[in-house]
């Protein structure tokens, strides 16, 4: 094991990274769903998603150092993850989002899918490694069978959030997704929503299908923005008081100016939901947190700490790589250094140890 | 009657179209018969739902009835006569001409807008300017029509609806741009629009709150995808107005594409420069509604955050109520260079008034 890098001056020893892709190939999930589904599996299943077929700067969208030396693709393998991340850093706890598996096609080869790779979360990458936590894949667009794989993993802290892919087929206020949200609220676990995925019904801007993964990439925000509209708009706070949402790889510096924009209308809109009872912001300030990879870089440090007093969300942020994606924020550098040393301490690991419940 | 203010320009006012009676003397023979036999009513879809307190402001229909600012007398006596007396006033007609799936029927109803806009609008007052309606669904036809008002007196940009099929930066809409260049107008994106696919990428939601306050994710999509698709290297000229959609929103948008573009620029190696340098050159937005903070130093704040002084356009947005004018008092925090530029002098250079 090499020796961890120091951390840069007044961080705090350790670090939690909130957004690790670890990747569990078809083979490997398969070895975990009973014979029927290992036969459909092969026959019908991983069929690609439409919104996929873009050159995305490098293969699997990955480091170019991160393809394990034993085979098979970035992230597959736990010895090479532990060498080029947790023990590159002082990394006290990763968070493991994988992104693949869920297919939305046929919902009970869904549920298989998600209890096979859970199974396998748990055997192959846990049981392991104890620095290691994992979100929970459901096939989110059941919420029935989503509650099925919640209330089987609910009482293993070492699941430490519900996992949904931010490209779904309805907006996430909506009704069909509440059952969920009672079923994460009773465990005490937080909703996470990353980046990306495929539900079926909708190209990935709200204006049709772009023509470059650059549009699809920068413009991947306006999910997060529709859901984070949606869930205030909906009441799903007032229904689900003790709810937590995070968003992953959904960057920061647009909620702000979401926000404001959100306050002035509903003030005027009131009596069209009267279901609210505060301003919006109000709710994504004691609802939300927000994982902080790929940061957005303002021109200069002045206007980051400018952003962050805008957001005003200090408790809610946290540090994430991305490993072993191409857009990776290093731990030494992606936080401007004009970032003071006890909101860094918030950033890098204090934030994560309370929402997760780590210590 | 007050004197009209050089120093104030109003570049979004609504021209409301009362029912499709207006048109008939401006169809041709054809649609003024499917008119009269069939009962079509033309765009019928508002994108504002009509009751809604933002909708219009108190007082702002004609006494003897009919919608919000369906005639000129409205506007002169609300808009160019009242404080600040604006000096030109830019009006966008947003009828929904994009709801109409019949080619021949968009472009008789969005040619037959431009008519009355002329006869009934511009004609009849010296301070207006308009947009030119197209059937934007329609790229070919929508060339055409800017290519009948180009050279009309008055018409002073091309106007889209902002939601759309696809983004305008595609390949199939690159003739619209080209003509809008070649006569030296802008093109402007204005709120709304009813394409029929949903404004969000996961589908609809439930509260016209929802679309409203998410509509600025499909400025998004457009200006990354203009920008993306190098409609700005191919018409060095070309200028693009984000109508009724906030500024707010652009800055962190461009903090997060100028990094995306070092890090995928190979994909698009005709834009050389960072996307916020495009931007500055080429964007300009209105400042109606106002979704900044409501503290002036906030506000003061947000449009330093823009980068450039030469971006926003004074607007009224009548006869909507979104409670913000030129008297805000938010406007009072501003330098007097950049005030000045903001009220008049940015839209004074790009309408060339």
């Amino acid at each position: 094991m090499k020796t961890p890098k120091k951390p840069p001056a007044g961080d705090p020893a350790t670090l939690v990274d909130c957004d690790i892709h670890n990747h569990l190939t078809q083979e490997a999930v398969a070895r975990y769903l009973p014979k029927k589904w290992q036969d459909y599996d092969r026959q019908f299943g991983r069929r690609s998603s439409p919104g996929d077929f873009y050159p995305k700067a490098t293969p699997m969208a990955s480091r170019t150092d991160a393809w394990p030396p034993g085979g098979g693709p970035p992230g597959s393998d736990l010895a090479f993850l532990r060498t080029q991340l947790l023990d590159a850093w002082p990394i006290e706890i990763g968070v493991l989002n994988t992104l693949i598996t869920i297919k939305n096609q046929y919902r009970d080869y869904d549920a298989a899918l998600a209890t096979a790779a859970n199974a396998c979360q748990i055997a192959e990458w846990l049981a392991p490694e104890p620095r290691l936590r994992a979100s929970l894949l459901v096939p989110f667009e059941d919420a029935a069978l989503a509650v099925d794989e919640i209330r089987r993993h609910g009482g293993d802290r070492r699941f430490v959030q519900v996992l949904i892919p931010s490209r779904t087929s309805e907006p996430l206020g909506q009704r069909k997704y509440w059952p969920l949200y009672a079923a994460a609220s009773e465990h005490g676990l937080p909703i996470g929503i990353h980046f990306g995925g495929w539900s079926g019904g909708h190209p990935i801007s709200g204006a049709g299908w772009p023509a470059y993964y650059l549009e699809y990439h920068t413009g991947m925000i306006q999910t997060f923005q529709a859901h984070l509209i949606s869930l205030v708009c909906e009441g799903v706070f007032e229904e689900f008081p003790d709810l937590k949402v995070v968003f992953i790889e959904g960057g920061l510096a647009w909620i702000a100016p979401l926000l404001w924009r959100l306050d002035r209308s509903w003030r005027q809109l009131k009596a069209e939901n009267p279901r609210l009872r505060k301003a919006p912001s109000e709710y994504v300030r004691s609802h939300f947190w927000l994982t902080t990879q790929p940061v957005e870089e303002p021109p200069g440090p002045g206007q980051f700490l400018e952003m962050l007093s805008q957001l005003g969300m200090d408790d809610r942020l946290l540090f994430s790589t991305d490993y072993p994606h191409w857009d990776f924020d290093n731990p030494d550098s992606a936080l401007p250094s004009a970032v003071p040393a006890a909101l860094r301490q918030k950033m890098r690991r204090d934030n994560a140890r309370a929402l997760y419940r780590l210590n | 009657m007050d004197a009209p203010n050089p120093t104030v320009i109003d570049c979004d006012v609504h021209a409301v179209l009362p029912s499709i009676g207006a048109l008939l003397p401006f169809l041709p023979a054809y649609w003024r018969e499917q008119v009269e036999q069939t009962g079509f009513k033309g765009p019928v879809d508002t994108w504002y739902p009509p009751g809604l307190p933002t909708s219009a402001r108190p007082g702002s229909a004609p006494a003897g009835g009919g919608p919000a600012a369906s005639t000129v007398e409205l506007i002169q006596r609300d808009v160019l006569g009242e404080a600040p007396h604006p000096a030109f006033a830019i009006l966008n007609c947003d009828c929904a001409v994009e709801t109409l799936h019949n080619p021949d029927a968009a472009s008789a109803v969005a040619g037959a807008l431009n008519e009355w806009i002329s006869a009934a609008w511009l004609s009849r007052d010296k301070r207006l300017r308009a947009s030119i309606v197209v059937p934007s669904q329609f790229p070919e036809l929508a060339v055409r029509e800017i290519e009948r008002r180009a050279r009309e007196p008055g018409f002073v940009q091309v106007l889209l609806p902002v939601r759309s099929e696809a983004p305008y930066g595609s390949l199939n809409f690159r003739p619209v741009f080209a003509a809008a260049a070649r006569h030296g107008l802008p093109v402007a994106l204005h709120f709304g629009g009813v394409p029929g696919n949903p404004p969000t990428p996961v589908g609809w939601p439930s509260f016209y709150l929802e679309e409203y306050a998410g509509m600025t994710g499909v400025f998004q999509t457009h200006l990354i995808s203009i920008i993306a698709g190098g409609v700005f290297d191919e018409h060095p000229q070309l200028r693009l107005v984000l109508a009724e959609g906030g500024f707010a929103w652009l800055p962190a948008m461009l903090w997060r594409f100028d990094k995306n573009w070092k890090g995928l620029r190979r994909e698009i190696p005709w834009v050389r420069r960072p996307p916020s340098e495009y931007v500055w050159e080429h964007v300009r937005l209105t400042t109606a509604p106002l979704d900044a903070p409501e503290d002036p130093a906030q506000l003061r704040s947000a449009i330093a955050q823009l980068g450039s002084e030469d971006m926003l356009l004074y607007a009224s947005d009548y006869p909507h109520a979104h409670g913000d004018s030129a008297s805000d008092p938010v406007w009072e925090g501003l330098s007097g260079a950049l005030k000045a530029k903001i009220m008049s002098g940015n839209a004074r250079a790009l309408y060339r008034l």
